[in-house]
């Protein structure tokens, strides 16, 4: 199993822990789905979030404070650096947000801001399009683990370019990478996993679920099955029906 | 110590002191006058004003509306909070609207799935609020009514007043009076499993628009709810930030709230901003309110964004646990 950054968590499902009905359903939330990392966004709770923050260790789960809503490099460093003495850990998840509407990654300036953080010691996940030549520039700017969005955030589109995931997690067999964003279905948590991706990352198709405890779990499970079926090696598609039982030496009636 | 602790000669006689006279500590003591009890209200800032987030609500009373994300007793104590508010103040009963731009119109049937008490607008909507430019379709919430909420505070000390019942001003913790106390001091409560949420407000005079009720324009990043109020003046509310930070409004909330209000009738563009605000919403974790009973000390608190829909309920529960005993759903021993 792939680790992040010398972590190897119990289980797949990461959860973002923004725009849930109330901090009660957000731990049950946690609590059903299994969850291992929670994701936290340091700018949005701008300081005085301590209660919040309480909450959100009280999890009991890896902490992956993220640079959320970040529009440049210089930005997103900055809110890393904070975001590194406020939880006490290396780990960010680095988002540089390139367009308004679609909250598309911004790859330049998140290649530098991955090289200047790197280079402070920060575990970096940066948060990016399937685009393979980024993915290496990442690699080289000194990132362990890639985050390839799935779809725009919050469009809950599911895998919208299953074609490109799948040839980057080919290029890049031995790095861990979760697809993060635009997840909208459990469906779309297990066919990551079954791509052989090592964890998922959403947050707005649990927490705007009608009951965001029920879908937390669900998530739980269908990325758990999915990993599940990842390593039992599936079945190629085929053109041709086979059927599983032979016919020879049944009687024709 | 400095510190400037209430004289303890006219509220000798007081079968129950009250420390807080926002929207929890006045229902409170409304609730208790009425039951029988002698009640004493105290509040280190006097009568009702800015120092209270009371003073920055919405007033909308939408148990209906709000039950789209809150728990079940919010709906269900906040259907009577207009018939108790009208016993002491003007209640406006015409219903709230909830409207979507075309693009997330998706966002409207999921509102609609998720709650109860209302019809769908389609051709009629024109009829109701002929000042909206949503043309296509909306949610109507009949049953739901709103009042101006600082007239209502007003009112409702005036009420109090009425009935022998004057708010001192004076700096008291529940250690400083003897006899059983409700502590209604919002944030400066030590009720444990308290937290802040922070809200932010624009009030905007904007008389060539005129909406009769609440309505609320449901955006996946910029929901906003806009609030009439006499005389061609509007609340814009309110964002909801996991912080405890109390300063101004910022700059990308006021933005986001003016830009929605823009996009639901452009001629807002050509509001005058009256104010802005800011405050905190007391809020426990479950962010339903609770009567929290510590010994002799019943804590009302954690209104989180409900206190004008939920202080008369609250209010009650105290009562009834004071004058028979009886405990209520909001009610938690510490």
């Amino acid at each position: 199993m792939r680790d992040f950054y010398g972590v190897v968590l119990d289980s797949p499902l990461m959860l973002g822990t923004a725009q849930y009905p109330s901090p009660a359903i957000l731990e049950a939330a946690f609590r059903a789905s299994g969850a291992s990392v929670a994701t936290v966004s340091l700018r949005r709770e701008s300081g005085q979030g301590q209660a919040f923050w309480d909450i959100i260790r009280g999890l009991g789960v890896h902490v992956l404070p993220n640079t959320a809503g970040c529009h440049s490099a210089r930005e997103a460093i900055t809110t890393a650096r904070m975001a590194r003495e406020v939880f006490e850990t290396n780990w960010i998840k680095l988002e540089v947000i390139g367009h308004a509407d679609t909250l598309q990654p911004d790859p330049f300036g998140l290649l530098d801001a991955a090289e200047t953080l790197a280079a402070e010691g920060f575990e970096v996940f940066p948060y990016m399009t399937e685009d393979q030549v980024l993915a290496q520039r990442l690699v080289d700017a000194g990132c362990k683990v890639l985050m390839p969005w799935g779809a725009p955030i919050g469009s809950g589109l599911g895998l919208n370019n299953r074609y490109g995931l799948k040839t980057l997690r080919a290029a890049f067999p031995d790095i861990p990478m979760v697809i993060d964003a635009g997840l909208g279905l459990p469906s779309h948590a297990a066919a990551a996993m079954e791509l052989g991706f090592d964890a998922v990352l959403l947050n707005t198709a649990v927490a705007q679920a009608g009951d965001p405890v029920a879908m937390a779990r669900a998530f739980g499970m269908a990325a758990s099955a999915g990993a599940l079926a990842c390593t039992a090696d599936p079945m190629e598609p085929r053109d041709m029906a086979a059927p599983s039982t032979p016919l020879i030496g049944k009687a024709w009636l | 110590m400095g510190r400037c602790i209430i004289s303890t000669g006219s509220g000798a006689m007081a079968d129950v002191t009250i420390i807080g006279a926002g929207v929890a500590g006045l229902w409170a003591a409304w609730a208790l006058n009425k039951a029988g009890m002698r009640v004493r209200l105290i509040d280190r800032n006097g009568a009702p004003g800015p120092h209270g987030c009371s003073w920055w609500a919405g007033g909308m009373l939408a148990p209906f509306c709000e039950g789209a994300v809150a728990e079940a007793p919010v709906v269900a104590h906040g259907a009577s909070a207009a018939a108790a508010w009208a016993e002491v103040t003007d209640v406006t009963y015409r219903g709230s609207l909830v409207v979507a731009l075309e693009r997330d119109k998706g966002e409207l049937a999921r509102f609609a799935r998720r709650t109860s008490g209302h019809e769908w607008v389609r051709d009629g909507l024109a009829a109701l609020e002929p000042d909206l430019n949503i043309p296509q379709q909306a949610l109507f919430f009949p049953s739901e009514a709103h009042l101006d909420p600082r007239a209502a505070l007003g009112d409702l000390v005036a009420a109090l007043r009425a009935h022998g019942v004057q708010i001192e001003t004076g700096h008291a913790t529940p250690d400083d009076v003897s006899g059983p106390v409700i502590d209604a001091r919002g944030m400066a409560s030590t009720v444990p499993g308290l937290r802040g949420v922070r809200g932010e407000m624009v009030v905007l005079r904007a008389p060539d628009i005129a909406l009769g009720r609440p309505v609320r324009l449901l955006h996946p990043r910029h929901p906003l709810y806009i609030v009439p109020r006499a005389k061609g003046v509007y609340m814009l509310g309110a964002t909801q930030i996991e912080s405890a930070d109390r300063r101004g409004i910022s700059a990308r909330a006021t933005l986001e709230l003016l830009s929605a209000a823009y996009a639901l009738d452009p001629r807002f563009a050509e509001a005058e901003v009256l104010e802005t605000g800011t405050d905190l919403r007391p809020a426990f974790a479950d962010n339903v309110p609770r009567v929290v009973r510590q010994g002799r000390v019943l804590h009302l608190n954690g209104l989180f964004r409900h206190g004008y829909l939920m202080a008369p309920a609250l209010a009650q529960q105290a009562a009834d646990f004071l004058t028979k005993g009886i405990k209520g759903d909001l009610f938690h021993e510490d």
